[in-house]
């Protein structure tokens, strides 16, 4: 989540091997993320976190760290900042691309993002997505919001050989993984994986703890 | 301007801003929705528990005394209905087409806890299993409906973060669909939400609008000049206002609480799954409602609203919360009624309203209001 210490966060992130960093945009209604997320959404807006600010967060941790930057948030932002003006900011900013949580692929296909599939999707929005997408998919892994999970979902080998016999683009998964263990189990099966949830609870510890995590989730996929 | 131009939109406003997890569950209830409408079995089935459960049709009363010198005012009597609110028409049908889809559990929102009581109602009455996300900051406002809840065999669970209020109730059941949607019916409480919501829940309190247009003009012989309803998500005012949209000279007037009012403060932007007129900073972060009657405290507002004000076919304004409190003073004390605050904002209106013979919503009774009345 955007914030005076994303740059240092973003940097530990990379140095424990981190590929691509995801970058929160704060939103007060944010109806896909549970617990965690959405307490560090309240704390960053409590703190200020608005559109400029995070816009200049990113521009920041640009200068700090090289790997694709993506910007995770909320249609209302873009609504109320441009849709257009929104894109073009972030891009100027450093993002590499975008991820709208609540902006299904029908809706506004000239803004290019990262498009979402879940395990209802059906085989022909998975094609559709996968056709609109920016790089690559991002596969929910669980029927339900973000937040560390114990285990594996049992949704996710289904979904992601159902996305294979549809796309070639690479399959990242997210939501809900938590350790080395489950993060090597979807590693398994698709060919990235996206932490959020645990990753901010890592970061809770400061630069070292999240470096840590990063490595220790880095060393179980290779 | 009586159906969406093209499917979920009404102007600009409406459409699907949800995670991709809820389309195929939207397309689902769309699909769904389409069919029981058009079966003549589900609509004779939710005609009958109208009238011999929920108390259908309701009075068209004249409150003659009410009324100042000049004016005459006639009161839709949505109060009468079981459970004391419009509400119970949304949540009869919804629970209908929740056991036709299959779904045997329901997820709700509730403020003021009248959508949250007549959703524990249906549920007891059709055997499902219920669970209401509330607010604890309204869990402690309308303590008697968390009770009534409960009695009826709801699940009540409270929301401990951001306002504590609707807002957040509402995220949280929309989340809880998430999460279950295999199982799950989301039986909204008003116009709001993903499409088809909006429309579904106008196409239930659209009874109010039929009943109404066919009562004033067999009581009085004429339409009302303007008729008026109060409006938080707005499903009482759409359903009101459904009976008189296409007779162009009868004025719609939807009143909003002043420190909630969506559509006269508020700016484009998207809430709960849809893009309307939202109370939000320059930001689009959601800014808090306050009003005396929780029913009111939401910022937001179903889109169909935020349309008809742009195209000039329905008007809004606000009424304060002293002023909802001396209507409802006033309707105690001349007709017999003790209004819910949230018509009582209506009602307010209304009494200085530059029209001779105007139709108000008496969208619900006041008895869950009486602690706040009396402490005001």
């Amino acid at each position: 989540m955007a914030g005076p210490e994303t740059p240092e966060l973003a940097a530990a992130a990379v140095a424990g091997g981190a590929d691509i960093v995801e970058l929160g945009f704060p939103f007060s209604d944010p109806l896909a993320d549970g617990p965690t997320i959405r307490l560090a959404a309240e704390r960053a807006l409590a703190q200020g976190m608005r559109t400029a600010a995070c816009l200049d967060c990113l521009r920041r941790t640009r200068e700090r760290v090289d790997v694709p930057l993506v910007p995770m948030t909320y249609a209302a932002l873009l609504e109320t900042y441009g849709w257009e003006r929104f894109a073009g900011d972030a891009e100027l900013a450093g993002a590499t691309s975008l991820i709208v949580a609540d902006l299904p692929v029908d809706l506004r296909p000239e803004l290019r993002r990262v498009q979402l599939v879940a395990p209802t999707s059906s085989d022909e929005r998975i094609r559709l997505a996968a056709e609109q997408t920016d790089g690559w998919l991002y596969l929910v892994t669980l029927t339900g919001t973000t937040g560390a999970r114990s285990e594996l979902s049992p949704e996710l080998a289904p979904l992601v050989e159902r996305t294979r016999r549809l796309t070639k683009a690479p399959l990242h998964a997210g939501f809900g993984i938590s350790t080395p263990a489950y993060a090597a189990a979807a590693a398994e099966l698709a060919d990235g994986i996206v932490v959020g949830s645990a990753a901010l609870a890592a970061a809770e510890e400061g630069a070292s703890g999240l470096e840590r995590f990063v490595a220790s989730l880095r060393a179980a996929i290779n | 301007m009586n159906a969406p131009a093209s499917p979920g939109l009404y102007g600009d406003y409406g459409g699907r801003y949800v995670p991709e997890t809820l389309i195929p569950a939207l397309d689902e209830l769309s699909r769904g929705w389409d069919e029981a409408s058009a079966d003549a079995t589900f609509r004779a089935e939710l005609d009958e528990l109208l009238e011999r459960f929920a108390g259908r049709p309701t009075p068209l009363y004249e409150a003659a005394r009410f009324a100042p010198a000049g004016k005459r005012i006639l009161l839709k009597r949505e109060d009468l209905l079981h459970t004391g609110a419009h509400k119970i028409n949304n949540a009869v049908g919804q629970a209908l087409l929740a056991v036709r889809l299959g779904k045997r559990r329901i997820v709700a929102e509730t403020g003021a806890g009248q959508h949250g009581v007549a959703a524990a109602t249906v549920c007891a009455r059709f055997g499902l299993e219920c669970v209401v996300h509330m607010g604890s900051e309204d869990m402690r406002r309308q303590h008697p409906n968390v009770e009534r809840m409960g009695l009826l065999g709801a699940e009540v669970r409270p929301v401990e973060f951001g306002t504590r209020t609707l807002k957040e109730a509402t995220s949280e059941a929309i989340r809880d669909w998430i999460t279950n949607v295999d199982t799950t019916y989301y039986l909204i409480g008003s116009c709001v939400g993903p499409h088809p919501y909006p429309a579904i829940v106008r196409e239930l309190q659209a009874v109010i609008g039929r009943e109404a247009r066919a009562q004033v003009l067999e009581q009085i012989g004429q339409l009302p000049d303007a008729v008026v309803a109060c409006v938080g998500g707005g499903s009482n005012a759409i359903g009101l206002f459904a009976g008189f949209i296409a007779d162009k000279d009868v004025r719609l007037v939807g009143v909003e609480a002043e420190g909630a009012a969506s559509l006269s403060a508020g700016r484009s932007s998207v809430l709960h799954g849809s893009r309307s007129s939202v109370l939000a900073d320059e930001d689009g972060q959601v800014l808090d409602a306050h009003s005396i009657s929780a029913g009111l405290d939401y910022p937001g507002v179903g889109p169909e609203h935020a349309h008809l004000r742009d195209s000039g076919r329905a008007e809004y304004m606000t009424a304060s919360d002293a002023e909802a409190v001396a209507a409802f003073h006033q309707l105690a004390s001349l007709e017999g009624i003790l209004p819910a605050l949230e018509p009582a904002h209506a009602l307010a209106r209304a009494l200085d309203l530059d029209a001779e013979t105007i139709l108000v919503g008496l969208s619900g009774r006041g008895d869950k209001d009486l602690a706040e009345v009396l402490s005001h």
